[in-house]
């Protein structure tokens, strides 16, 4: 038995998706082998060969792999899917893009999000928003799982020395192809790796108003982000979501500001360690998973807080 | 161009769902259902694609019991010409979805499949992909915007780090997420005019593919509940407490 973790990254480093992914897999049987398809990604290949648990690292280097579409990464993985009795990808959109198309061309059901290892066929996952956590077995001769990140505590990436070795890459399909990017820039930390996310929802009005929370979030070195009732108010981008149909994280301080607390809000952040809710309405939902619950119009006491911190 | 958009009944969104006593899955007994949420805009899409002149036909299928013919009248309602009611008792898993909407695809032969990026229950996404995978087409997912011209479809897409853009030949597959477009509500005379729209209905097992089950679900739990937190007064109360009873500021 060996396990393949497709790694995230962006040809200069592996996103942090890679290191819990790669914990998942570490907790199956066998050996962890971890596949870097990229551009001149040899640097991400070395970074990874020394993470915890690693047997080998392949890299399969070639232009049409710098933007990665998810037909490609089917094809590359496909060629060397025999060998493996794993297969696993971060449930980032980036292994959400691909990872089901790897398990329909292996004739597999793909076990989506996990969130445990109970053994090499059985897991957890949420369902239902996170409402009800299901623990499916997987009678599919090979796996093919997506990690939720949230899930497992990233390997250390330091003290591991596999051998980095590179494979052929496949042709370019042709069917998608990549056209460009507008990513948002950000000083701040990303939202799926910060240890504190100050979040706005629907009472913050405006978009104008989420500086408030951009000085907050600077004060305490925190990610912003927002419901999607924020999101579809226009407030943020959608990369600001958090929730069941946006980002899933577990910081160690969520501050939820004038978001009342849907279920699919609460889907995507119930897990953080600490939760923080301000907002005027004391009924609102988000107070049931607050360890500190302030009922306050947020425009009085955030400028407050950003003076006491 | 004909388009295929294949929607799903589910537990309506508001509805807070309960797991069952018997730990097997969540009460269903009585629950308001509904056309999943991203299918709704699947749907929408469509019906905007038409509006363009850019679709010319919009068929729309569900696989699932007798009851998901509602949904498709929905659809029917919201704008497509006609329903395909592919019926089974069971729930069907993600791959064997995508099983015989391949087989739809090969009857219909439409130049674009829409999909929801999920469903609200199973929460997967996948279905989209693997029939992309199955049918060797070319997917966008998680689409923003979708234009069409020449033959091809320019898809934005809503990535981790903010938005992607990739160009698709036709046919192709395209997965829709949040903000692609606001689905409309269906008018009243819509609402009846769907009543004399076809619906074709045909059993899975007459299919002839296969739909066996790959995975079992041994149990369905209740989430861990967090602990009851406390109501703090003021913001100094709050700073005092994350810096010294939570430790994390």
């Amino acid at each position: 038995m060996t396990t393949l973790v497709i790694a995230e990254h962006n040809n200069e480093q592996a996103q942090a998706s890679t290191f819990t992914t790669i914990a998942a897999a570490n907790q199956l049987s066998g050996d962890t082998v971890v596949l870097v398809a990229g551009h001149n990604c040899q640097t991400v290949g070395e970074q990874i060969a020394k993470a915890e648990g690693i047997a080998k690292v392949l890299v399969a280097d070639a232009e049409h792999f710098s933007n990665l579409v998810a037909e490609d990464v089917e094809k590359l993985v496909i060629s060397i899917a025999e060998d493996y009795s794993h297969i696993l990808a971060p449930a980032s959109t980036f292994g959400k893009n691909f990872a089901p198309r790897v398990a329909a061309n292996l004739d597999v059901q793909q076990i989506s999000d996990i969130t445990k290892v109970e053994s090499d066929d059985t897991f957890e996952r949420p369902v239902y928003a996170g409402n009800a956590i299901a623990t499916v077995k997987s009678n599919d001769s090979k796996k093919v799982i997506t990690v939720r990140s949230t899930g497992f505590d990233a390997v250390a990436q330091e003290g591991g020395s596999a051998s980095v070795e590179s494979i052929s890459a496949t042709d370019h399909v042709g069917t998608a192809n990549y056209v460009g990017e507008e990513l948002t820039v950000s000083e701040r930390p990303e939202l799926t790796s910060a240890r504190v996310i100050v979040s706005g929802g629907r009472g913050m009005g405006s978009g104008e108003n989420f500086e408030m929370l951009e000085t907050l979030a600077d004060k305490l070195g925190a990610a912003v982000g927002a419901s999607r009732a924020a999101v579809d108010a226009g407030f943020v981008p959608n990369d600001y979501q958090v929730g069941q149909t946006g980002k899933i994280v577990a910081p160690e301080l969520y501050i939820a500001v004038g978001i009342s607390g849907a279920i699919q809000h609460l889907a995507g952040m119930k897990d953080s360690k600490v939760i923080v809710a301000i907002n005027k309405d004391e009924e609102a939902p988000i107070f049931q998973v607050a360890d500190y619950g302030l009922v306050a119009d947020l425009f009085k006491v955030i400028p407050e807080l950003n003076e006491a911190l | 161009m004909k388009i295929l958009v294949a929607i799903k009944r589910v537990i309506d969104a508001n509805v807070k769902v309960r797991v069952n006593a018997e730990n097997t899955g969540v009460e269903t007994a009585n629950v308001k259902m509904s056309m999943n949420p991203f299918c709704e805009i699947a749907v929408e899409e469509a019906v905007r694609l038409k509006e363009q002149g850019v679709a010319t036909e919009i068929v729309a299928v569900s696989i699932g019991p007798q009851q998901a013919q509602e949904t498709l009248r929905t659809a029917l309602a919201l704008g497509a010409d006609k329903a395909i009611l592919v019926k089974s008792d069971d729930d069907l898993e993600s791959l064997a979805v995508a099983k015989v909407l391949k087989n739809i695809v090969e009857k219909e032969e439409p130049q674009m499949v829409l999909l929801g990026k999920q469903s609200i229950d199973s929460d997967n996404n996948q279905t989209g992909q693997m029939l992309g995978a199955l049918l060797g087409w070319g997917q966008g997912t998680f689409a923003s915007e979708v234009k069409v011209a020449d033959g091809k479809a320019q898809v934005t897409r809503e990535i981790d780090g903010g938005l992607q853009t990739v160009e698709l030949g036709l046919p192709a597959i395209v997965t829709t997420d949040l903000r692609l477009n606001e689905p409309r509500f269906a008018s009243l005379p819509n609402i009846m005019k769907a009543k004399r729209k076809p619906l074709e209905e045909i059993a899975v097992a007459d299919l002839g593919v296969d739909v066996a089950p790959r995975t079992e679900t041994l149990k369905v739990a209740n989430p861990p509940a967090r602990q009851e937190g406390i109501k703090v007064e003021t913001v100094a109360e709050l700073v005092e407490k994350l810096k010294n009873e939570a430790k994390v500021i």
